[in-house]
């Protein structure tokens, strides 16, 4: 029940059920600040299936083009469009954040927090909570403050509390950017689980060797464009645009 | 030096002695304090958090207007409420005025705004945090108030503290509102102007040092039930 | 629920302070006095007797006289106990007083550094005393507070024909506080000036510092208090029987006897003053 396939009917946290929000289709995004262009014309279309990993160098505006995605920032100026109407796209959607944000209660209130906003029922809640934290191996920390769980766990945390709404569209931020290897194993671990259940994943990374592991199809950003958009075999065997192959290589992409 | 020797004497005599008269003011002071913390909260800490949170037209003018509600002359405070309360104003039908009640409303009118000051201070801080997370979860301000609220009630502890010793410290509208009546509204702040008034400076002195140690007291509990409650919490 | 059940504890403690004290009589009356009454310890002495009797708890604020009259126009006391005899009957003219009636008297005083720069001790005419404070630019601490007191002691310094006022532009001798009685003493002491007062705060009054009793027994000085009912046509709110109880027990046999009874150092403070017929006006 945790990680429901975005098709599964009957979660609270979801309106009725209409036809998948996605594709998404983004046109002609541009988004500037503090006078500095950030994202200058961006065009894609990302379709059901396996994670899209969003690629390249710091700086190329990957957080931003996610924040963007997910609703929390506006365009100056392009189209962001789902394919159902704005505010049911909205409801179907979960972010999860670079540096996890874990309120000041338990792992399980963390977890039960956005099902309340849902409007799950309190009784069903509390259930569901508990078997998505189940689901990251967190069960027996439920009753802990969460701002004292590890980094590796606070990550852990927030996917499961993310996972839990079942959304149909998941939104990772660097998730692994501040972690060691192990809990690195562990979150990707957590995201392929994610996936595999049906939830498209869309996640930032600039990390190459992560991208091969969990990448359905790859979206390589550089200074603020859409370079190359490619399945992912593809992109990693013969990537088309110079920058990308530069940046396979491991040069620095200025 | 001699002064202050008599008055921390009869201090002490006076808290060992548990003279009823004097554990009554004590209890009045207590309890008016109290209650006007917790009616001030409900008004302040809402304000506070939803300044901290929401983005709207004036909303700058009402911290400027806080801060300067935060230096409200007492008297001012206390002769307003009189006027409101007293039979030939708008509110002499419910009597209040010269009750505990009364004393009540002016402190918590002089509070309110400080509550209102400081939680948005701590909100504010603890919002920069929550706002991309609480809009990603859906959660407009309305709801970002109470979460912000609940999570950050051991800061919240510190504010109330803050408002209940100002409460407990003041004296001039107290004084206006609630007439100083012995065993009525007679609180630890009137009995010592009383004493002043009357010349007797080491008993009034000493009153002050058995209300010092009384707000230490109620500040000590409520930060070691805080820290133990945030260490269980976090 | 179990965070839920301390936060009712509290605010069950905070109600249950706030309600009246144990064995608080559910009938009382209000009554607006002034700071000389109050901070002489008579009230103390005398209420609870009144209390034992009549089962009515009688809540008291004291302020200056002029003070508890406007307290008593807005219809917020049931009765006052004031001593300015001009501005009773101005509250009686009007309408919002009724029934006044003397209950004591006490007289001023006038007390100064022992000292003594103005060399008034002894004199029995006050009037003098004070031409010879403002010939000696002498410091005078004055209530200034539209109290009886100061009211008594303004008509004191027209006696003397002396304007206190202008005096202060000069010098700056004459110091107006705008404050109590105590208050009043305490910063006469402080700053060894001359001041009148009411005996029965300076009896009762232990922050004398250099302080004496310097001049007494001048007719002038007398000092008369009345009770004045708060006019229930005026205000159909007022516990009008239960002050009247309180007014008629002041000035009966027994009140009186009262009042006499109450002595600081073995000196009485306030001598009955009500006449024989219990409705007859003050004098």
């Amino acid at each position: 029940m945790l990680l429901r396939p975005p098709g599964a009917t009957g979660g609270a946290a979801e309106g009725p059920r209409c036809a998948s929000i996605l594709p998404l289709r983004v046109a002609g995004l541009r988004y500037a600040a503090g006078g500095q262009k950030i994202l200058r014309g961006v065009d894609f279309t990302i379709a059901a299936g396996l994670p899209t990993l969003v690629v390249g160098p710091n700086g190329a505006g990957k957080s931003v083009l996610l924040r963007l995605l997910h609703g929390l920032l506006v365009p100056q100026a392009g189209r962001v469009a789902w394919a159902a109407p704005p505010e049911e796209a909205r409801r179907r959607q979960a972010m999860v954040f670079q540096r996890p944000v874990m309120l000041r209660r338990s792992a399980l209130a963390n977890v039960a927090y956005p099902l309340a906003l849902a409007g799950l029922p309190r009784t069903e809640r509390a259930a569901r909570a508990r078997a998505a934290l189940a689901r990251v191996g967190l069960a027996h920390l439920a009753e802990r403050p969460a701002r004292r769980l590890s980094g590796g766990e606070q990550q852990r945390l927030a996917l499961a509390r993310a996972a839990a709404l079942a959304p149909e569209v998941l939104f990772l931020d660097e998730p692994t950017a501040n972690l060691d290897p192990a809990a690195t194993r562990a979150v990707e671990a957590i995201v392929r689980d994610i996936a595999a259940a049906g939830t498209k994943v869309v996640m930032t990374s600039h990390d190459l060797a992560q991208a091969r592991r969990l990448a359905g199809d790859v979206l390589f950003l550089h200074r603020g464009r859409v370079v190359e958009h490619a399945p992912a075999e593809r992109f990693f065997a013969a990537p088309r645009a110079p920058e990308a192959a530069a940046f396979l290589r491991g040069e620095l992409l200025a | 030096m001699e002064d202050f020797g008599t008055a921390f004497a009869i201090a002490l005599r006076l808290i060992g002695s548990g003279d009823p008269a004097l554990l009554g003011i004590v209890r009045l002071s207590l309890a008016v304090s109290a209650a006007a913390v917790l009616l001030a909260a409900l008004v302040g800490l809402p304000l506070g958090a939803l300044l901290a949170v929401a983005r709207f037209p004036g909303r700058r003018a009402v911290i400027v207007a806080l801060n300067a509600l935060m230096g409200l002359p007492p008297v001012v405070a206390g002769l307003a409420i009189y006027l409101l309360l007293s039979r030939s104003g708008p509110l002499g039908g419910l009597g209040l005025l010269f009750t505990p009640a009364a004393m009540v409303l002016a402190q918590a009118v002089l509070i309110a705004p400080i509550l209102a000051a400081l939680s948005r201070q701590v909100l504010a801080a603890m919002w920069e945090e929550y706002a991309e997370q609480l809009r990603s979860f859906g959660a407009g301000p309305w709801r970002a108030v109470p979460t912000l609220l609940r999570d950050g009630r051991f800061a919240l502890a510190t504010v109330l503290l803050a408002g209940f010793g100002r409460a407990s410290a003041e004296v001039g509208a107290v004084m206006i509102v609630g007439g100083n009546i012995e065993g009525f509204t007679r609180v630890m702040t009137t009995a010592i102007a009383l004493e002043t008034a009357k010349g007797d400076l080491p008993l009034a002195l000493a009153l002050g040092a058995v209300l010092m140690a009384i707000v230490l007291a109620v500040n000590a509990a409520v930060q070691l039930l805080r820290d133990a409650a945030a260490r269980r919490a976090a | 629920m179990r965070r839920a059940l301390p936060r009712r504890a509290a605010l069950g403690l905070c109600l249950a302070g706030l309600a009246p004290p144990a064995g608080a009589q559910p009938r009382s009356v209000l009554l607006a006095s002034t700071t000389s009454t109050e901070q002489s310890g008579l009230f103390r002495h005398l209420l609870p007797l009144f209390t034992r009797q009549t089962g009515i708890a009688v809540r008291v604020v004291a302020l200056g006289t002029g003070q508890a009259l406007d307290v008593a126009r807005r219809g917020d006391a049931d009765a006052v106990l004031v001593h300015d005899p001009e501005a009773e009957a101005r509250f009686v003219a009007e309408g919002h007083g009724i029934g006044r009636r003397a209950v004591m008297r006490n007289d001023f005083v006038l007390v100064g550094p022992a000292a003594d720069p103005a060399r008034i001790a002894g004199m029995r005419d006050a009037a003098a005393a004070l031409r010879r404070i403002a010939a000696a630019r002498a410091p005078f601490v004055s209530r200034g507070d539209r109290s009886g007191t100061h009211g008594a002691e303004l008509a004191l310094w027209r006696a003397a024909g002396l304007d206190p006022a202008a005096a202060a532009r000069d010098g700056r001798w004459y110091r107006a506080l705008g404050q109590g009685m105590g208050p009043t003493l305490n910063a006469a002491a402080a700053q060894e000036a001359y001041v009148l007062s009411d005996r029965g705060t300076w009896l009762a009054f232990r922050n004398r510092g250099t302080l004496r009793l310097l001049v007494e027994g001048d007719p002038r000085l007398r000092n008369p208090y009345s009770v004045i009912l708060v006019n229930p046509a005026r205000h159909p709110h007022v516990r009008h029987a239960d002050a009247r109880a309180l007014a008629d027990w002041l000035v009966s046999p027994e009140g009186q006897r009262a009042i006499a009874d109450y002595r600081i150092g073995g000196e009485p403070l306030f001598l009955p003053d009500a006449l024989p017929e219990a409705d007859g006006q003050p004098p």
